[in-house]
């Protein structure tokens, strides 16, 4: 799970372009959204296309995207709950 | 015809072959960078935090780092009221660096970070977010930049009291040929204070910097 995390970490800055932002800076539950990384509506959709391209995962809801994308442990737990019911 | 010498360009911006010049004066000259790092170049020397910077495409950084050099000192918006101050731009190449890219995606999977960044009026909303402009904006995508229709649609907005100051130009980009030249524009006479006509605005657009 901490490596997972960690990969994520560096995933979401690379998808994202956030270039002033170090991986260590980003907390295991700091809200990805407005008060936290400050992501917005089209980070959201560039997340999606980051799990399908990096861990083979479709959102079948839209409506799970606020709850998965909440914080990086919470998209860590979706993954690794796809994974496993996947395995 | 409207009338040629109702407004003044109280400043000017000139991007191109890897400098940056502000009213005339070179300030930054880096030829050995290709343009994405000659871009990032030019933001890191304005010191200035602004993360969205990094997401947008090069059309966008281009023409938003000429404002910031444009308005840099002008103290714009503590003078004229946000709904009074408009941007005009236009270019040749519309979005087509853009697309290109954007297409590229669709081949694996498309960028939504991309697709927003295809259309070339984006780059006028960048700007106007940037300094919250909330006047008149309109882009024109042309095969050369056409000096008379800039003095004459800015002049008509000015003179009708529709934008008391306004930034308008070229910011045009394609592969690694691109061209940016910002005029700012108010009723006062300000800074450079060069009456706003079709012959200085050619006179600054073909600048031997520029």
């Amino acid at each position: 799970m901490v490596k997972l995390m960690s990969d994520l970490k560096s995933q979401i800055i690379a998808q994202l372009n956030l270039q002033d932002v170090k991986p260590e800076e980003i907390g295991d539950d700091q809200p990805l959204f407005v008060d936290g990384l400050g992501l917005d509506s089209i980070d959201a959709l560039e997340l999606i296309v980051l799990l399908q391209q990096e861990y083979k995962i479709k959102l079948s809801n839209a409506e799970d995207g606020p709850k998965v994308f909440k914080t990086v442990r919470t998209m860590a737990e979706y993954i690794k709950a796809h994974q496993a019911q996947n395995a | 015809m409207t009338p040629a010498t109702e407004s003044y360009i109280t400043a000017t911006t000139v991007i191109c072959r890897n400098k940056v010049i502000q009213n005339g004066r070179e300030i930054l000259n880096l030829p050995e960078e290709d343009l994405p790092g000659f871009l990032l170049a030019v933001y890191r020397n304005l010191e200035v935090q602004y993360p969205k910077f990094h997401k947008m495409d090069l059309l966008s950084k281009m023409g938003w780092l000429a404002a910031e050099c444009l308005l840099d000192g002008s103290s714009l918006n503590q003078r004229v009221s946000p709904q009074r101050i408009g941007v005009v731009l236009s270019n040749a190449n519309s979005s087509l660096d853009t697309d290109l890219k954007y297409f590229e995606t669709t081949r694996v999977m498309a960028s939504p970070a991309l697709f927003v960044y295809t259309l070339p009026n984006i780059v006028t909303g960048e700007i106007c977010i940037r300094h919250g402009f909330k006047g008149e904006n309109a882009f024109f995508v042309q095969e050369e930049f056409d000096a008379d229709l800039m003095q004459q649609y800015m002049s008509q907005l000015i003179n009708n009291n529709i934008l008391q100051a306004g930034i308008c130009g070229w910011v045009d980009l394609l592969g690694q040929q691109y061209k940016t030249v910002l005029f700012l524009v108010e009723k006062e006479a300000r800074g450079l204070a060069q009456p706003f006509n079709t012959a200085n605005i050619i006179k600054n657009f073909t600048t031997e910097n520029g």
